[in-house]
């Protein structure tokens, strides 16, 4: 048999029916299954819920400042209480999480996009209609129960109105969003990696996202079934959670805090992730400890699902259970504890290059741990007992949120940035701004330990002139505002740098993943070339690699290459 | 942060939960100094590391990063030591929790044992005398009965010296029964009983708290007192309010036929 010529293989033919116009820029935006579109439209969809939650929390706050105030009404604070939770957590840090890892999962596994792009649109708009949903319910009665909902106050004898309906159904569309979000992750990070990357070179942001997705298909059910029990209970005759009937109001608890629990995790997970992957590039050093972080964060997935109880240390419960809940989330503190130590161990003998992310990332080591000690307190049941549902759980989480996923979020916002618009933001302002946050978060938060143990519980709109409750109470108000104005800065410093900052070009940090290789923003297909992994750090693998080729160029115009 | 931790040992009261009412709350409390030494140990081990580690290692001319990937010893040495301070911190909650959880032995003075409260599991009193409230929370009001029948809102009074143990159930929604000084908080909870107890010597004292579980709009004036009196007075106090109540009863009773019944309410359940 002979070779056909090659002049007589079959071509293939590509015909080019039409050329697609480019869409206006609006319709692009509405209509895009790119993975980096999606991700800012995440990004910036809770940046602005990010903004409408801090206001909520200022109102709070000036109700707060002063003794039997009457700035706003109970049925107000409430409502602002409700919808400050809820924003800041479904609204604000979760799909914030699901934006970087939208944005830069792909690129960091070099995948060209995610493994569904259509059902990843379907996610966002689901996400934003959920949003819309809850916020409409501001044109009638918000709801006013708490992020938390407590059945039996969330059932209709007691609020009727339609507030809590529309939190149940943002918690069905967010929570769908965040299902179908999570599976995608899932395929794309399971089948998409780049060629040559092993589970053992995965970035460790990428681990995050990983276990963030387990943790959400994990939890999401229990939610999805419990608020659908609560609509049911509602408006159609089912009495599961109505104690006259033979509910149980214990199981709405139970329900919600088996999601409420892991969502903490859900939260702070990719924090940590984003910590994992700063710390390393600014110290100038690998990551301490790859495997042990990456195992640390399944361990703490793993663990979360089984503490769920500590919410509840307060309500009828055996000793027993008390225990076993008591032991699980102490436990907790154990991977917790030792991933915090390998980032110092990161920084340990690196040479610090303190850059605006850097700086977000100690803020986040230092102030995430006093949240995770206060934590080990809380979860000491009899002391529980004297601290939950006082201002001293509300400085525990806020200091692992708000110094623990918002500092992360910030130096993932200054750290990626350059990556996402290809310029720099302004490292003037962004010191300034961590500056303004790191000092209003402790001024805010610090004195809301105190607070607590005085004895002031939590959800009051007002309180009586006792103690130093007012003075402290100040101090936390004024400390709001400064909070609220590094916030502030940040937010100009992203508008401005959009189109004044300095080009960044493609590696301005030289940085370690593969989302440095490619331009700055990148291409619609990310990369033309894939590169084979060969390390946890593939950047600095193709950096050695292009260094030696130059030199060797450089050599051998000189004098001839030895054999 | 120094700073700002100043500001908290300032106000030095507020650097513990509130005690001094109750053994429970006073073995919270000393439970409570433990773990604070532990945690601000822990606390302060690891900023300063972290404070030194930022300082020591800026970025100067001429110094390299160590390529250091891990070093196992080292991960395995801290893994055991924050494991051990888990262990030793379970072994201090432990050794104090039957002090804050169980009653204390009653006062000589008086008793109303055999109080008829039906109960499942409630914190049994050495000796058997105490005195048994029925809690019942309700928006946004605390209703305590007493053995005897005779209720009374808001304030509850107590016999000095006297091992009290509370029957809590929320009438409506959720609530929380809490008197800092008088120990920790038990939450209200429709169809469950909850139990705790206290004891105090100080005849006189007043304990303020109020309900710590959002029930409503009205939420943050759902108060509550305890006033604590000698036993005597506590009969008298209690026979007191009988009389009332009955009067009060018989008054409307008699009222009866003069109003007109009840419209009955349309709605939906």
């Amino acid at each position: 048999m002979t070779t056909p010529a090659i002049k007589d293989l079959p071509r293939p033919q590509i015909v080019a029916h039409a050329v697609p116009r480019p869409r206006k820029a609006w319709l692009d935006w509405v209509t895009t299954v790119d993975h980096k579109k999606i991700g800012i439209l995440y990004m910036v969809t809770a940046f602005v819920f990010f903004l409408v939650g801090g206001i909520e929390a200022l109102l709070i706050r000036i109700q707060l400042g002063a003794p039997d105030n009457t700035f706003l009404t109970p049925e107000k604070y409430n409502q602002l209480f409700t919808m400050h939770g809820t924003t800041m957590i479904f609204l604000f840090v979760v799909p914030m999480m699901a934006g970087f890892g939208n944005y830069f999962v792909p690129l960091m596994i070099g995948a060209r996009d995610m493994a569904f792009p259509r059902l990843n649109a379907l996610s966002y708009w689901l996400f934003l209609f959920g949003a819309i949903v809850l916020y409409v319910s501001l044109f009638f009665n918000p709801p006013e129960a708490g992020w938390t909902s407590y059945a039996p106050l969330s059932s209709s004898a007691y609020l009727p109105n339609g507030g809590i309906d529309a939190w149940i159904f943002m918690v069905h569309l967010t929570g769908l969003s965040s299902l179908l979000g999570a599976i995608n992750f899932y395929v794309t990070i399971a089948n998409m990696r780049a060629p040559g990357m092993g589970w053992g070179r995965l970035p460790l942001f990428v681990w995050a996202i990983l276990t963030f997705a387990v943790l959400l298909i994990l939890a999401l059910p229990t939610i999805a079934a419990a608020v659908t029990m609560l609509l049911t209970d509602r408006h159609f005759g089912t009495h599961f959670f109505d104690a006259s009937r033979g509910g149980s109001p214990l199981l709405w608890q139970h329900l919600f805090w088996f999601f409420g629990h892991p969502e903490v995790y859900i939260m702070i997970l990719p924090g940590f992730g984003i910590i994992s992957e700063v710390l390393p590039v600014f110290s100038r050093k690998p990551i301490f400890g790859y495997k042990a972080i990456a195992a640390a964060t399944v361990a703490i997935a793993f663990l979360s699902l089984l503490v769920w109880a500590h919410h509840m240390f307060a309500t009828p419960l055996s000793t027993a259970v008390l225990a076993f809940f008591m032991l699980s989330s102490m436990i907790i503190a154990v991977p917790t504890g030792i991933k915090i130590f390998n980032w110092i161990a990161t920084l340990w003998r690196g040479t610090l290059e303190f850059k605006t992310p850097l700086y977000f990332g100690v803020g986040f080591l230092a102030f995430f741990t006093l949240g995770g000690v206060s934590g080990v307190m809380l979860a000491i049941f009899p002391l529980d007992w004297q601290l939950t549902d006082t201002y001293f759980v509300v400085a525990h989480f806020h200091y692992v949120l708000v110094a623990g996923a918002v500092n992360a979020i910030f130096a993932g916002l200054y750290y990626w940035f350059p990556k996402m618009t290809g310029r720099m933001l302004s490292e003037g302002m962004g010191k300034l701004s961590f500056w303004l946050t790191f000092a209003g978060f402790n001024v805010t938060f610090l004195v809301q330990h105190s607070i607590g143990l005085e004895g002031m519980p939590r959800r009051i709109y007002e309180y009586a002139d006792t103690g130093n409750l007012h003075v402290l109470n100040l101090i936390s108000t004024i400390g709001a505002f400064i909070l609220a104005l590094g916030v502030f800065v940040t937010a100009v410093n992203v508008l401005r740098s959009l189109k004044r900052g300095a080009v960044a070009g493609p590696d301005p940090w030289k940085a370690n993943t593969l989302e440095w290789f490619t331009t700055s923003p990148p291409p619609p297909n990310n990369f033309d070339v894939i590169p084979r992994v060969r390390s946890v750090e593939p950047m600095k693998d193709i950096r050695r690699a292009v260094r030696r080729a130059t030199e060797e160029r450089a050599g051998s115009e000189r004098r001839p290459v030895k054999a | 942060m120094p700073r700002a931790l100043g500001l908290a040992v300032l106000f030095a009261d507020a650097i513990g939960p509130q005690s001094g009412g109750s053994p429970n709350a006073d073995k919270t409390h000393t439970l409570w100094i433990i773990v604070l030494i532990i945690a601000l140990i822990v606390l302060i081990g690891v900023e300063g590391l972290l404070l030194y580690t930022v300082i020591r290692f800026r970025a100067r001319k001429h110094r390299m990063a160590a390529q250091i990937h891990g070093n196992t010893r080292l991960e395995i040495g801290w893994t055991i030591g924050a494991g051990l301070i888990v262990v030793v911190l379970t072994i201090v909650a432990f050794i104090s929790l039957p002090g804050i959880q169980d009653p204390e032995k009653s006062g000589p003075q008086i008793s109303l044992a055999g109080a008829a409260v039906a109960s499942v599991n409630p914190p049994k009193v050495p000796g058997g005398k105490q005195l048994r409230i029925d809690v019942n929370g309700q928006q946004y009001v605390w209703r305590y009965t007493y053995p005897d029948g005779t209720y009374s809102y808001t304030e509850m009074v107590v016999p000095a010296g006297e091992a009290v143990v509370l029957r809590i159930r929320g009438q409506d929604v959720d609530h929380s029964w809490w008197i800092p000084k008088l120990g920790g908080k038990f939450d209200a909870i429709p169809g469950y009983d909850n139990y705790t107890w206290f004891k105090s010597n100080q005849v006189g004292a007043i304990y303020r708290g109020q309900c710590a579980e959002l029930c409503g709009r009205n939420h943050a004036n759902m108060l509550a007192t305890v006033r604590v009196v000698s036993p005597p007075a506590f009969k008298q106090w209690l026979a007191s309010k009988k009389a009332q109540i009955n009067a009060a009863n018989k008054d409307s009773a008699a009222a009866a036929p003069l109003l007109s019944p009840l419209p009955a309410r349309p709605g939906r359940r």
